[in-house]
């Protein structure tokens, strides 16, 4: 470092929404300053509003077909991949989550290091819960009765509030490795390690609109997500100790009878096992009878 | 035979096509060489400006009862259409139903202008939507690409107009049109005007075929000065069918005329509006260039398909507060 007068003049960056694939800025032109533990400016985040959503609903809807289709096996490998992008950013990832969450260089690799392992967890999953959660039915009859898992559809997922990346890959993973695809409202005072999930997501082979993510409020984005007639499934998560909230969300997803993920009373230890649960939160049963024989 | 227009005071029959009511064009109509010298003496559209200007209109921002009148109106002017090889009876029926009652769960919600079908579906539409006021729109012509002899035309546009057709749908030789034969592009929508009896003639420019601006100037002209009741841009078939610039010359079009003639005439885009907002945008370009009088579904349509759908999800959204899906109306 030299005398002050010639130091380099920060670039201040504002960050975007993730959409369909793309990076629009947000429909409202707004955007909202994020800030450290410490309370030093970081970065400028975009404010999703409530259109934002709507067009994030239409992507996830549109990316649906595309993805369901896909085999099993070839989520897996993307999802992987996406674990893979991740690995190379990792400086990124540390810095975003040492600032967003105020943790020790030691402490913010080991939630980097979950969150990765837990990604490719998940990936590893993807053509294997069909044998867990699916079955050979026996039935009085020459009939072959099987049952299979399917995914939900478009899912609404509000990502923890707290854990800015280890909690975000704990709800979006489970939710898109069985098929569904998603749109994520990321924590409000930690957005940032979820801005750089979405470019890595957008330079891994996650086809555009499989994973959308919003930088906003949950609170103002949530009840709008809860009450669109084309979101099949809504994670709760995020929400985690506001009843009041969860109670009126789940009151607005009823109409179209989401899939509602209850939000845990504080937000639970991600370093845990989280079992199959978070997965078959968002599959169907589809049981088919087929003749034996001629 | 003019039964249909009694409902439009400012429309009167030209006789045999070639006079309005307050401009006589047989001097301009009798030859090849006169047309062409009047459609030629057209001012030029500036290009740049056109674009400008329409995409500066598509920018307003139409809110709450505005937005709530305008989707009405705009399902209102739907020409539901279905022009498939794969068309059977039954999706005619189905579409038919649709466009009496677009939203069986709102009774308030109103009913589409016509339902746009091929000549040979003219009477399985017309049985369906009987009495209920809602039109029969058939396009003939040798639609869409209007290659077929003139006496095959006519055949066509009878045919469909002795099935029930209130309107006819046709399309202009833009063969014909681009090698400056415009004559024969005239005689030929006069012809088909005379074929169409008491029903109402659309006449298809094919805009996305037509290379320019001044050429949609022209066409619409000559199409208004032969008698059509309504021009269209597209056929839905050709890409690019129907943009805002060419309905806004389209409009600025029959604005003229008017002005010169007394004459109302009606404009059709059709092809590629998809969304409400696209909808609305056209509502916006017609009450600026055109005027209020067209703010009307006998002197505006869309011919659309997808476009009701998501008329209805609007409509619903701002009814229930909340977003609506594809999930909850018909596929067709």
């Amino acid at each position: 470092m030299n005398a002050a007068p010639s130091a380099r003049i920060d670039v201040r960056k504002t960050y975007k929404l993730y959409i369909g694939g793309a990076f629009p800025r947000s429909e409202s032109g707004h955007s909202y300053a994020v800030h450290d533990t410490k309370g030093a400016f970081v970065a400028n985040a975009a404010l999703a509003s409530r259109k934002d959503a709507r067009d994030a609903v239409t992507a996830a809807r549109k990316a649906f077909p595309g993805w369901s289709g896909r085999t099993a096996y070839n989520r897996a490998q993307i999802l992987y991949r996406v674990a893979e992008v991740m690995e190379d950013r990792r400086p990124q990832f540390l810095e975003a989550v040492r600032q967003s969450e105020g943790l020790s260089a030691a402490r913010a690799e080991k939630a980097v290091d979950e969150a990765i392992d837990r990604l490719v967890w998940y990936a590893g999953w993807a053509d294997k819960i069909t044998q867990v959660v699916g079955n050979a039915n026996p039935v009085a009859g020459p009939f072959f009765n099987l049952s299979t898992a399917e995914p939900t559809g478009v899912v609404a997922v509000l990502a923890p509030q707290t854990s800015s990346l280890l909690g975000l890959i704990h709800v979006v993973a489970p939710a898109v490795v069985t098929g569904n695809t998603a749109v994520v409202v990321s924590s409000y005072e930690r957005p940032l390690p979820a801005v750089t999930f979405a470019e890595v997501l957008a330079t891994s082979d996650v086809p555009g609109g499989v994973v959308n993510i919003l930088t906003g409020s949950a609170a103002t984005i949530g009840p709008w997500l809860a009450s669109h007639m084309d979101v099949n499934g809504i994670d709760l998560t995020g929400i985690a100790g506001d009843t009041d909230l969860a109670t009126a969300l789940e009151v607005a997803a009823a109409d179209n009878l989401k899939r509602v993920r209850r939000p845990p009373t504080a937000e639970p230890d991600w370093t845990l096992d989280p079992g199959t649960g978070p997965m078959t939160a968002f599959l169907e049963t589809k049981t088919v009878w087929h003749p034996i024989g001629v | 035979m003019l039964g249909r227009m009694a409902s439009s005071p400012t429309t009167d029959a030209p006789s045999a096509g070639a006079r309005g009511q307050g401009w006589d064009f047989s001097d301009v109509t009798h030859s090849d060489a006169t047309l062409r010298r009047f459609l030629h003496g057209l001012p030029g559209v500036d290009q740049v400006g056109a674009d400008a200007r329409a995409a500066a209109l598509g920018t307003r921002s139409i809110k709450t009862t505005a937005k709530a009148f305008a989707i009405d109106l705009a399902i209102r002017m739907v020409d539901l259409t279905t022009l498939e090889g794969a068309d059977t009876a039954g999706k005619v029926r189905a579409l038919a139903s649709k466009a009496m009652r677009p939203d069986p769960s709102d009774p308030t919600c109103p009913a589409t202008a016509a339902v746009c079908v091929y000549p040979d579906m003219v009477a399985t539409a017309r049985q369906t939507l009987g009495t209920s006021g809602v039109h029969v729109a058939a396009v003939a012509t040798a639609f869409p690409s209007g290659r077929a002899a003139l006496d095959i035309k006519l055949a066509d546009t009878r045919d469909a107009v002795e099935a029930g057709a209130d309107e006819i749908d046709m399309v202009i030789d833009r063969g014909a049109f681009l090698s400056g034969r415009y004559l024969q592009v005239f005689e030929e929508i006069v012809a088909v005007r005379e074929a169409c009896g008491g029903a109402h003639l659309k006449v298809i420019f094919e805009t996305g075929e037509l290379q320019t601006y001044d050429n949609v100037r022209r066409a619409s002209w000559l199409a208004m000065m032969a008698g059509g009741h309504f021009i269209k841009t597209s056929t839905g078939k050709v890409q690019p069918a129907a943009t805002l610039p060419v309905t806004m010359i389209m409009l600025e079009a029959v604005r003229d005329f008017r002005e010169a003639t007394g004459r109302m005439v009606g404009v059709k885009p059709a092809g590629g509006i998809r969304s409400s907002k696209d909808a609305i945008k056209y509502l916006v370009v017609v009450n600026e260039v055109a005027g209020n009088d067209w703010l009307d579904p006998d002197w505006f349509r869309f011919g659309a398909s997808t476009l009701l759908n998501d008329l209805l999800m609007q409509r619903t959204k701002m009814r229930t507060g909340r977003y609506s899906g594809p999930d909850y109306f018909t596929l067709d």
